[in-house]
């Protein structure tokens, strides 16, 4: 697209959209903001001269850190009419190619255009002619790679994010793989119009994806640990505010309290949390925090400080400096009417909850499943479905063998997907590479009616098979 | 009941799913005065369904006893009955993210087939999105539109009987995503680029045949689609079961020597000491693989269609 649309559609590139960078298969998410420095990819440029640009544009970067749009993406079309059949006169003296790296250094620095640089490479490779057409090709395509910094603005969505996380920081959504999460939207049965639990310690990735596929219908309860939900992924995806309407928060240490009917209005929250026993909960509280929430930190590498892990930051800040300002009883009427807000979003979601009438309970964390689902599931309507996320395969093991002793659930599967990736190219395709064991575990099942006495005849798999089957191992 | 909106209690006109034990399940089409026979009985729709609430235990004649449940894309991509070879749910599941549905999404998808990922399609999309499906078998779309009605989503989806890789989808610059199905997509390709949207959507195709696979991304190329990837997706399922080894005997040599190597075991002396006893074990858990799994379904292409 040449001329830059001026009126402000969901396909142009705006200022203060999220938006995900694309070099290759390489990914980052930013805020596009004017004049902020960005460093993507060992590169540095703003984001200034996108703006107004479709999504899916690809830009050049320009030695003073402007983009420039390119356009087609011409496939390269060297003079591929010579080509070697087989490499038994190649050999390696390094001495190929006769550009020393100064030569390129130079090159690079008086700002010659990456594709030409390519293209004096292999000029002045001797070898080149002598290669196999296959290999020319592959050549070429190492050298574009590296000379040629091509990068994408895209629109991000679950496809891209879930994708980058996985890459960039995979100990931020405990190793959960783009393919899982896929099984995971589709064994939920998550759609608009649901009335959704979510308990995730993905970075809010996975809360993003269940707000992405139910379009601002319906409703969504997360369930969160400690302190308070972590977000930094699901700003990511650039929602409209209308989808945060749904949305509602709930802590997890107060769920039994909802289920057991003492969850009381009466004292504020706020205060039964952070003042009332003031020492006491203040230490307890501090020390979760050291806690729960650097371990999270600790797993990703600091080194790729994506744009969403500041924002994690920002966010955790902000926690901190309520309970600071709480403590220093700033009780200014903004303060108190942010209060009163929070208070009743928690009303409303204890009534959500109350009802024990979802229609879904999606669980990836990192805590060990088989207690928040005894607990979670409680909240959930008969006849729905339920997904739990683990990284790992035993504590799902046992997660089955307890829910099947309780009851109330049928259809239990424990599965894993591999996924396989390959390279199609004429007389050239191959699988790509195996990722697996990495991708992480789910456990899916439906609920019932739970008959209050007979718990212990299951449907599924009568005893006298289940003991048949263990004779057989 | 409707495929894309939960309901509680069982009503007339409703699919719903008979639930037997793992991995047994059948859907019945819940009418009065209609039974149902079942291995453990017979079930009788106006007294033991209708107004129940989906997710109950229905006790059937010969005491034997069900569950009933409420259909999800997915209990009926597994209870469909085939006119041909369906997806199921993980290929769909992949299929649906790199697509990027969501409500309101435009789809075209050829061809329908048994209607199988069309219903998680559907579900997807709801309330504002809208499926074009283009299937060439006269009595194949038939039965999907029958089907598409009796499942109260026909207002989601219009079927057209033609043939997609000649006359195309009968929509143009309209879709954010395509899916082909179907034997021969490379002659789809051109059409698709059409029926997606000026400003760029995403394509996937699914075959099961590498070659089919080459045809289609050199097609896609030639179309100026980018972001060509292919790639493939096994579930693996394990049963969980309780394992139990026998530990050996390692004669008495072994005796009194406690670093034995056997952890938690619960060998003791006394035990290893008389030759007859009966053998110690260790029980653990274990997720065991099925015996057999599905190794290929098909190759998954998606890629892009982008502004220019």
């Amino acid at each position: 697209m040449e001329a830059p649309a001026r009126s402000p559609s969901p396909h142009v590139i705006c200022e203060g959209d999220w938006a995900v960078l694309k070099r290759g298969d390489v990914f980052k998410a930013v805020a596009v903001v004017k004049r902020r420095k960005i460093v993507f990819e060992k590169q540095w440029f703003c984001l200034d001269n996108a703006i107004g640009h479709a999504y899916g544009t690809s830009f050049e970067v320009t030695s003073g850190g402007s983009l420039q749009p390119k356009r087609t993406l011409e496939e390269m079309n060297p003079e591929t009419k010579e080509a070697g059949t087989d490499n038994r006169n190649i050999i390696d003296d390094g001495k190929s190619q006769k550009l020393t790296h100064d030569d390129i250094k130079a090159l690079k620095d008086k700002g010659i255009k990456g594709e030409e640089i390519v293209q004096q490479l292999i000029e002045n490779s001797t070898t080149f002619r002598d290669k196999t057409e296959f290999a020319q090709d592959k050549y070429i395509k190492k050298k574009k790679k590296k000379y040629e910094a091509v990068i994408t603005i895209i629109k991000p969505s679950t496809r891209i994010l879930s994708t980058m996380y996985y890459a960039r920081e995979p100990g931020k959504i405990n190793h959960l793989r783009y393919d899982t999460l896929a099984q995971m939207l589709t064994w939920g049965n998550v759609h608009a119009g649901n009335k959704m639990i979510v308990m995730e310690t993905c970075a809010g990735l996975v809360l993003g994806a269940v707000m992405e596929r139910m379009g601002g219908y319906g409703s969504i309860v997360q369930i969160y640990p400690g302190e308070g939900p972590v977000r930094a992924a699901t700003s990511c995806f650039g929602f409209p505010k209308t989808f945060f309407d749904t949305l509602s928060e709930f802590p997890l240490s107060k769920v039994a309290s909802v289920l057991s009917g003492t969850f009381s209005l009466t004292p504020l929250p706020s205060e039964c949390e952070k003042k009332t026993p003031v020492a006491e909960d203040k230490n307890g509280s501090g020390d979760d925090k050291e806690l729960s929430l650097p371990e999270v930190e600790m797993e990703c590498s600091p080194k790729v400080a994506m744009e969403s892990g500041q924002l994690e930051d920002q966010e955790k800040t902000e926690f901190a400096s309520d309970a600071l300002d709480d403590q220093a009883k700033g009780t200014t009427h903004d303060k108190q009417k942010k209060q009163e807000e929070k208070r009743r979003q928690l009303i409303a979601a204890a009534a959500l909850l109350k009802n024990k009438d979802a229609d879904g309970l999606i669980v990836a964390s990192r805590f060990h499943p088989t207690s928040l689902l005894l607990l979670l599931l409680e909240l959930v309507a008969p006849s729905r479905p339920f997904v739990v996320y683990c990284q790992y395969k035993e504590p799902l093991l046992e997660c089955y063998a307890k829910l099947r002793e309780k009851g109330g659930v049928i259809n239990l599967k424990l599965s894993e997907t591999w996924l396989r990736n390959y390279q199609i190219l004429p007389d050239r395709s191959h699988p790509k590479l195996l990722i697996t064991g990495g991708g992480g575990y789910l456990l899916t099942g439906i609920t019932v009616k739970k008959e209050s006495i007979n718990t212990s005849d299951c449907l599924d798999e009568p005893s006298s098979k289940k003991r048949k089957l263990q004779e057989h191992q | 009941m409707s495929f894309i909106e939960y309901g509680d209690t069982i009503k007339e006109g409703d699919t719903a799913i008979v639930f037997l034990g793992h991995e047994s399940m059948f859907p019945v089409k819940v009418q009065h005065g209609g039974k149902t026979q079942t291995k453990y009985g017979v079930i009788r729709h106006s007294t033991d369904l209708i107004g129940k609430e989906y997710g109950s235990k229905v006790t059937c004649s010969k005491g034997g006893w069900v569950y009933i449940l409420y259909p999800t894309p997915e209990l009926w991509t597994l209870n469909l009955r085939h006119r041909t070879q369906i997806l199921y749910s993980t290929d769909i599941s992949l299929i649906t993210m790199m697509l990027e549905l969501k409500p309101g999404s435009i789809v075209c998808e050829s061809g329908t087939g048994s209607a199988s990922l069309s219903h998680a399609i559907i579900r997807t999309i709801a309330p504002t999105g809208h499926l074009y499906t283009v299937e060439f078998h006269q009595q194949r779309a038939e039965k999907a539109i029958e089907e598409f009605e009796e499942h109260k989503v026909g207002h989601l989806v219009t079927v057209k009987t033609q043939d997609v890789c000649k006359n195309g989808f009968g929509v143009t610059n309209i879709a954010d995503a395509v899916f082909l199905d179907i034997p021969s997509p490379w002659e789809a390709v051109g059409h698709a680029k059409l029926a997606l949207k000026h400003e760029g959507g995403r394509i996937c195709s699914f075959s099961p045949c590498i070659e089919q696979v080459q045809r289609t991304c050199l097609a896609l190329e030639e179309h100026g689609f980018t972001e060509i990837t292919t790639s493939e997706i096994l579930l693996r399922v394990y049963n969980v079961r309780t394992i139990s080894l026998q530990i050996p005997d390692l004669g008495k040599t072994a005796d009194g020597n406690s670093s034995t190597g056997v952890d938690g075991g619960s060998l003791s002396n006394e035990d290893a000491l008389c030759p007859n006893l009966q053998q110690e074990t260790i029980q653990f858990k274990s997720g065991v693989p099925l015996k057999e799994m599905v190794g290929h379904t098909g190759y998954l292409t998606f890629a892009t269609k982008n502004l220019f």
